[in-house]
């Protein structure tokens, strides 16, 4: 998408968009009955990283048990790199950041990230299917789609920052897991 | 992009924003017009069709009085058993989100061909309620009365596979990419709650064809829709602006699927053709008028006392002395594969928008019933009805002030 300067252009207002889009989606984040709108600001504990950091369009892969997959293009809006260390969720007993690699046999696998996840200053880092992505483990809560989210993530410095995501049916990012054995992501079977 | 290229696509972008309703025909007229002028003007980009943008906020659902694009799919759905209130927020969430994203060039959330969506070509996705919905949402109560399947006409042969539903999707583009992407998107992302009950896709002149604005013609060849509800002019025919918070700025929608049989329409002459329906086929004119707007005089009569217009003709009977007995008809031509041993398996996909079906739809759709020449080679074979509820703002999801009430 990046490729020329005309989807550059393009880019960078779909990003623009992407951020009111996001505005929606915490719009959204509210219960049925409750209009009032979820904070976006970021909770800043320890550290001031996280601050500077902001999801555009996250979204989960349904899921009713198991793993769950969350995405979304995180931005550093800040003048210094940010890294995630780790993250949770009150759905799922953990969360781990994964990545995807070859193993030994020359099979794609998603593992967990050595280090976490690196945002230059002013940058972004894409968490997509097939790629870099947050693995939401040991789902404790069923969650369809259309329900709402809520994730923490966790910088370098101990500072965090929550997003909501929803939820959307998904039948991709079924990669294999070379990390502990956990059963994939099951398909939702009912509303 | 060059700085001309961008502030060309800025200009349609902005004046489709700028822009609202029935208005945007005016845009439609700029491209036309740009496109067909003198050199000194500047020519409309060659991917102006593909880049144009109807807006989607807004007190009203875009695709009723939005002007008709080329192509529609209509969706039908039917709840799966169990999707209660509580399903249905979930469901208006994402689809509200991913018809926000797709109208304005955007790819869905989780959208796994995003290259598909970047050609909105005038996209818009209008979102029908049927009457099951509010049997499962346990909103009973809700249900406007005119909220039924229609009674049944002597004339109909109505078949399941093109009738009711819980749920409509009326998906209208320029561009069949376009809703065939849209399609696929929304029906994948509803997969946990609904079934697709039927799809009816249709299609007028393709952009660029015709001029905007001109009356489209069904397969018979008739100008079909000369005498229509204009929005923004008729408004108080078309919408809700007062009523149930999740109506206003709602309308109601009927469907049928008008079966045509061009076999036996082949066998009558133009002079017999223009007698049925009361218009000349060359330019839609009234057979008292030379011109297509011309009012039709139903009195006057010819040298041998007989009426012109034939007390039989189709627009004799499809007018009624009432002035509030008129909807807004946005139809579009089918034209599927026939059966083994058929020419053709064509017709009119009639979609009628108006504020009440009862008092405006019905009563017009009896006299029809009762006696229209056409309907020798016509034959209803579909029939749904739908609220349409009212648009929505960003943060708001469709149908919000029904769900959550």
């Amino acid at each position: 998408m990046n490729s020329t300067p005309r989807t550059t252009g393009r880019t960078s207002r779909l990003l623009v968009a992407g951020t009111l889009g996001f505005a929606l989606a915490f719009a959204l984040t509210a219960c049925a009955g409750d209009p009032s709108p979820a904070a976006t600001t970021a909770a800043v504990a320890a550290g001031q990283q996280a601050a500077a950091l902001t999801i555009t369009d996250p979204w989960v892969k349904a899921a009713d048990s198991g793993m769950m997959a969350a995405f979304g293009t995180l931005t550093n809006d800040g003048d210094t790199d940010v890294r995630i260390v780790s993250a949770s969720a009150p759905v799922a007993s953990s969360v781990e950041l994964h990545e995807m690699a070859t193993n030994d046999a020359g099979q794609m696998v998603m593992r967990p990230k050595e280090g976490g996840f690196d945002i230059p200053a002013g940058g972004t880092h894409q968490l997509a299917p097939g790629g870099d992505h947050l693995m939401l483990m040991n789902v404790t809560t069923a969650v369809k789609p259309g329900d709402l989210v809520t994730v923490t993530l966790t910088a370098e410095d101990g500072s965090t920052v929550d997003f909501t995501a929803p939820a959307r049916s998904f039948s991709g990012g079924n990669e294999a897991y070379a990390g502990s054995s956990a059963t994939p992501t099951p398909t939702p079977a009912a509303s | 992009m060059t700085s001309d290229q961008l502030g060309r696509r800025a200009f349609l972008q902005g004046g489709a924003a700028a822009l609202s309703g029935a208005a945007l025909a005016v845009g439609g007229r700029v491209a036309w017009d740009a496109a067909t002028a003198s050199p000194a003007t500047p020519p409309a980009p060659s991917d102006a069709v593909g880049q144009s943008v109807i807006p989607f906020y807004g007190e009203r659902q875009a695709g009723v009085g939005t002007p008709p694009p080329a192509f529609v799919s209509l969706v039908a759905l039917d709840l799966v058993p169990g999707a209660d209130r509580g399903a249905l927020v979930r469901l208006m969430r994402i689809w509200t989100d991913d018809i926000a994203r797709l109208t304005q060039a955007r790819p869905g959330l989780a959208d796994t061909e995003p290259e598909l969506a970047l050609a909105p070509a005038s996209l818009t996705v209008t979102v029908g309620y049927g009457p099951g919905l509010f049997t499962a949402a346990n909103l009973e109560r809700e249900r406007p009365d005119w909220l039924t399947p229609l009674p049944p006409f002597s004339i109909d042969r109505l078949e399941d596979a093109w009738s009711g539903g819980d749920l409509l999707l009326q998906i209208g583009a320029d561009d069949e990419m376009t809703i065939a992407h849209a399609v696929r998107l929304l029906v994948k992302e509803a997969r946990t709650f609904t079934t697709v009950r039927w799809v009816q896709r249709g299609f007028r002149h393709s952009p660029g064809t015709t001029k905007p604005g001109t009356t489209m013609r069904n397969l018979m060849g008739q100008v079909d829709g000369t005498r229509n509800l204009v929005p923004g002019e008729h408004d108080g025919l078309i919408w809700h602006d007062d009523g149930p918070a999740w109506l206003t700025g709602g309308t109601s929608m009927v469907v049928r699927r008008i079966a045509m049989d061009l076999d036996t329409w082949d066998a009558l002459d133009r002079s017999g053709r223009e007698i049925a329906m009361g218009r000349r086929l060359s330019d839609g004119s009234p057979l008292t008028g030379t011109r297509e707007h011309d009012e039709p005089d139903l009195e006057v009569v010819n040298e041998i006392g007989f009426p012109v217009i034939d007390t039989v003709a189709h627009i004799r009977r499809a007018r009624s002395g009432n002035p509030d007995e008129r909807f807004l008809r946005r139809p579009y031509n089918y034209d599927d594969p026939p059966a083994p041993g058929h020419l053709s398996n064509s017709g009119l996909l009639f979609v009628t928008f108006q504020r009440d079906i009862t008092t405006q739809f019905l009563p017009i759709q009896r006299r029809l019933d009762q006696l229209d020449l056409l309907n020798k080679w016509t034959t209803p074979i579909g029939s749904a009805v739908f609220a349409v509820p009212g648009g929505c703002q960003e943060g708001e999801f469709l149908g919000q002030p029904l769900l959550q009430t």
